[in-house]
């Protein structure tokens, strides 16, 4: 049987979403071994198991930065056991190990994938949404396995289907020398509302707002709705707001029941990681903006004068 | 202190991107910008030349053209420009693309590497670990702060919780995220100085790099469109439409 790891970062104690969404797509594709970083627990095995995982590599690196000792070890449990496809995460410490694991072992990695085939030969293809979603690449792997692969989150809902505590088998880490770091200490941004990548409502500012103080109108519309907040690459790099809050190609991927884009021209970088909403509301000033392609109701106005009503008529409701 | 920053010129984003269709590849014409995320690694690259006395080397993969993303990032205040230009590089994969860049910082030396963490381009996201994993030093990636005292690095590393302080030795890394400090403009007189800048220009061969394609694309189609939709413009009420659609699609 086809041999898939999936790699999956510990977060909040236990197995992130994203590393329980490759779960869901590795165990179609064959037998799954996860390779967990963090302390991990037995509930995390537990869950694991339950997700569909069939044998677990634990890599406990402590304050060591993750990438470095992670990929030296599994470059050799790779050699030693010849997976077919390994599964990462569009995400910062999947891309640090998928990046540094692959110049290790001299194979390539196709990046923003958003589906994942295996041929009857064993080898991966890839799908990609370029240009802002509007168009679908496919990619293959002309090279032998190991294939590496980085996924996009929530290209695959992550659902449990019953399953028993798997092996679990403690992964010692090599002194990596010059090429490992630590981490020193860790702090935890207090949020305010509700989670980005779990919130079913999102309301999102961009460089039309004009200013940084302007976000208080993203703010003030999110508020009465339980609406979490987004923004565009442009007001990140700007200081307007938080890179936490920063939605697309370098951001988040989020797909909410609704999203509401004000102020947002849709930059191809942005649309990437919002075009899958249910249902998309934009306001902008410019009737071209093409945002309004893929809009379910488009308001071409001034977000100024649009979004200070849209305010006063939500706290009158 | 030597700093070397890769930087990458890349078709304007603000123009559609074309593919080739024979080979898929995006077509790059003589008139390629300097990728903005980079302009974030020059900014940091020169501060910390001039607080260390250092000096910043670019160095970058790709076709020349009209070299004016180069020239900008020299513009900026960077010192030399190393470039690797062949045309058997042409749709060269994240993997080759860090040997060639990795074969170029072999050859002038480095305290200090830095890259943006993605380009805008390709958005691969991981030639700066492939890079540093082929250089044998720590990758101190996503960047929002950067400091560098007594032969080491420390970083504040973004994370999905907020962020981490990364320390390591030198040699190493950086992927620093565009914001992490205010890129400068360059002034009247560096654009008139990037001229004279020193620029070698090398080949893969030149710099002993294997090229070996692992991957490729095999088809690029159009993806389902989504139903039109309603567009309004505003006369004064457009924010009933808006709530209308919230309470059609139950929200309120």
């Amino acid at each position: 049987m086809t041999e898939v790891w999936t790699f999956c970062e510990e977060s909040g104690g236990g197995p992130s979403t994203l590393g329980l969404e490759l779960l869901a797509k590795a165990r179609r594709l064959g037998q799954v071994t996860v390779l967990y970083t963090g302390s991990g627990s037995p509930r995390a095995w537990e869950t694991l198991g339950e997700h569909g995982a069939t044998r677990i590599f634990h890599f406990d690196h402590g304050d060591r930065l993750a990438a470095g000792p992670v990929a030296a070890a599994l470059a050799n449990l790779a050699a030693e056991h010849s997976p077919q496809l390994l599964l990462f995460g569009q995400a910062y410490t999947d891309r640090d190990v998928a990046g540094r694991l692959a110049a290790r072992m001299g194979v390539p990695v196709l990046s923003n994938a958003v589906d994942v085939t295996l041929g009857s030969d064993g080898q991966a293809r890839t799908r990609h949404e370029i240009s802002g979603g509007s168009e679908i690449a496919e990619a293959a792997f002309v090279s032998t396995g190991p294939h590496l692969v980085i996924v996009r989150p929530k290209s695959f809902p992550a659902e449990p289907v019953g399953g028993n505590p798997p092996p679990v088998v403690a992964v010692e880490l090599p002194d990596v020398g010059g090429a490992g770091a630590v981490v020193t200490e860790r702090h935890t941004r207090e949020r305010r509302g509700p989670d980005l990548e779990e919130a079913t409502v999102i309301v999102s500012g961009g460089r039309g707002l004009g200013a940084a103080e302007h976000y208080s109108l993203v703010e003030g519309v999110a508020a009465p709705l339980g609406a979490a907040t987004g923004a565009t690459r442009a007001i990140v790099d700007a200081g307007w707001v938080p890179y936490a809050k920063q939605v697309g190609q370098t951001g988040k991927t989020v797909k909410p029941d609704v999203y509401m884009a004000c102020g947002i021209s849709g930059a191809m970088q942005h649309l990437v990681g919002m075009k899958d909403a249910k249902t998309i509301i934009a306001i902008n000033k410019d009737p071209d903006a093409p945002i309004f392609t893929i809009a379910d109701l488009g308001i071409v106005g001034d977000v100024h004068q649009v979004m200070p009503k849209l305010i006063a008529e939500l706290a009158d409701s | 202190m030597q700093i070397v920053v890769c930087v990458k010129q890349i078709p304007d984003p603000a123009n559609p991107s074309r593919f080739d269709p024979d080979t898929f590849r995006l077509s790059r014409s003589e008139d390629q910008i300097l990728d903005d995320t980079d302009r974030y690694g020059v900014e940091m690259g020169l501060r910390l030349a001039e607080a260390t006395g250092g000096t910043v080397t670019l160095i970058s993969m790709g076709p020349t053209g009209r070299a004016q993303g180069i020239r900008q990032a020299l513009a900026m205040g960077a010192d030399r420009a190393v470039i690797v230009d062949d045309e058997t590089l042409e749709g060269a994969d994240a993997l080759t693309t860090a040997r060639i860049l990795a074969a170029a910082a072999g050859h002038t030396g480095f305290d200090l590497v830095i890259c943006g963490t993605e380009s805008t381009d390709g958005y691969s996201g991981v030639v700066p670990q492939m890079l540093a994993e082929l250089l044998g030093v720590a990758a101190l990636t996503y960047a929002t702060g950067v400091e560098v005292a007594d032969g080491q690095v420390t970083i504040h590393r973004q994370t999905s919780a907020g962020y981490d302080v990364v320390v390591a030795d030198l040699p190493a890394l950086v992927s620093v995220t565009a914001g992490v400090v205010e890129p400068r403009y360059p002034t009247f007189r560096g654009i008139m100085g990037a001229k004279k800048k020193p620029t070698e220009t090398f080949s893969a061969a030149d710099l002993n790099v294997p090229i070996s394609v692992g991957q490729q694309v095999v088809s690029i189609s159009p993806a389902p469109e989504r139903k039109a939709g309603v567009i309004a413009e505003d006369e004064g009420e457009g924010h009933l439409l808006i709530l209308e659609k919230l309470q059609e699609v139950k929200v309120i």
